[in-house]
């Protein structure tokens, strides 16, 4: 009876002993799931998500508190990333990335450009190419279609293409997906 | 050597723990919507299965028996099992983040895992001495795992397929898992235990 107190007794002790140390010792610091989400984002820190940038949308995901459905030039296959990531299902998109079924290019109207580089500076991942008094152009393969660069042009050159479907963009529509859609979510059984 | 094989293979395939005797249901239906998941819940449980097994067996005959308060088997056993989830959590909390977050609740719920007490408990019954009794847990785990694995893969496939509308989501994936049990009844007879 005693023996068995007293065992249970060391025995307890041990154990809390091994996991408050283990506690210090693996202790966590910041945040490191927030790091993996930013990563994913397309870091063009356009706000269309309603947060201040790709940064503070990734900890708010990992906070739980915003759904991870509202990067609009991440589209699908970001909100896919994220839910692979995390281990979520995936979701339709939401809000302002919703709109955004197919992929869009900013375009500069080149006749009517008057070279003033104020979409340049608007542009958040430099895909607009020229300088001052010069026409300026869209790099394609670096432009998300974020559409900064629309409000801030005086003479209202740049409009939003479809990016074209092309032998290389086109691919199977996910099992279950309306047609037309990129992707909806992937249908899962509860 | 043979010895062991034939615990290896008794546990994994003939006496699996999941599909023959029932154990650890609660993960086999709750994490295995995806493959990932499922293989980090069975990598999870396979690393608690095993150490909580070696630790339990070194409680148990080195504490309990000589102080003959084998009667306290239950009691110790699940404290040295709740020590080694938590221990596994703070562990993985540090190592693999996304892990973590992948298994969320039910890391802690292989605290009650029956597998994890039951492979202990049978242990302490057997008494086959310290390499057999952590290579049953280690068998018992992997066959978990990888009856976990099939079943997160088939329901993987169930989930885009033209299932009847009375039998969509867990009704579904019950008949399935059934029917896997049944096919497992096929390896009764391949290692006497």
């Amino acid at each position: 009876m005693l023996g068995a107190i007293a065992l249970f007794t060391v025995l307890a002790g041990a154990f809390g002993a091994l996991l408050g140390y283990s506690a210090i010792r693996f202790r966590v610091e910041g945040d490191p799931i927030a790091e993996q989400i930013d990563h994913l984002l397309p870091q063009s820190q356009c706000g269309q998500c309603g947060f201040p940038g790709c940064r503070p949308y990734a900890e708010a995901i990992a906070s739980g508190e915003a759904e991870i459905n509202k990067c609009a030039p991440g589209g699908a296959a970001t909100m896919v990333a994220l839910a692979d990531l995390l281990g979520r299902d995936p979701v339709p998109l939401d809000g302002a990335a919703a709109q955004e079924t197919v992929r869009r290019l900013a375009v500069v109207d080149e006749t009517r450009c008057i070279g003033c580089t104020l979409c340049l500076q608007a542009c958040p991942v430099d895909a607009i190419l020229g300088a001052a008094k010069q026409m300026h152009t869209v790099i394609a393969s670096e432009c998300t279609g974020c559409e900064l660069c629309l409000p801030p042009c005086p003479v209202e050159c740049i409009r939003m293409d479809p990016l074209p479907e092309t032998l290389r963009s086109w691919k199977w529509p996910y099992p279950g997906a309306p047609a037309g859609r990129e992707v909806a979510a992937h249908p899962e059984a509860a | 050597m043979a010895e062991y094989a034939l615990i290896l293979v008794g546990t994994i395939l003939v006496n699996n723990f999941v599909l023959a005797k029932f154990l650890g249901l609660c993960p086999f239906m709750g994490v295995s919507k995806k493959v990932e998941t499922a293989l980090g819940l069975g990598l999870a449980t396979t690393f608690v299965l095993t150490l909580s097994g070696a630790v339990a067996y070194l409680v148990d005959h080195w504490l309990l028996v000589p102080l003959g308060i084998e009667f306290l088997r239950t009691i110790a056993f699940i404290l040295v099992i709740a020590v080694v989830v938590q221990f596994t959590e703070t562990v993985m909390h540090k190592t693999s983040p996304m892990l973590y977050q992948a298994l969320g609740i039910y890391l802690p719920l292989i605290t009650t895992n029956c597998i994890v007490l039951g492979v202990a408990l049978l242990n302490a019954q057997a008494d086959k001495g310290f390499t057999a009794s952590v290579l049953y847990a280690f068998g018992a785990a992997l066959g978990f795992s990888m009856v976990l694995a099939l079943f997160a893969g088939l329901r993987e496939r169930v989930a885009v397929a033209d299932v009847p509308e009375p039998f969509q989501g867990n009704a579904i994936a019950l008949v399935t898992a059934g029917l896997m049990s049944l096919a497992f009844m096929g390896f009764a007879g391949l290692v006497q235990s």
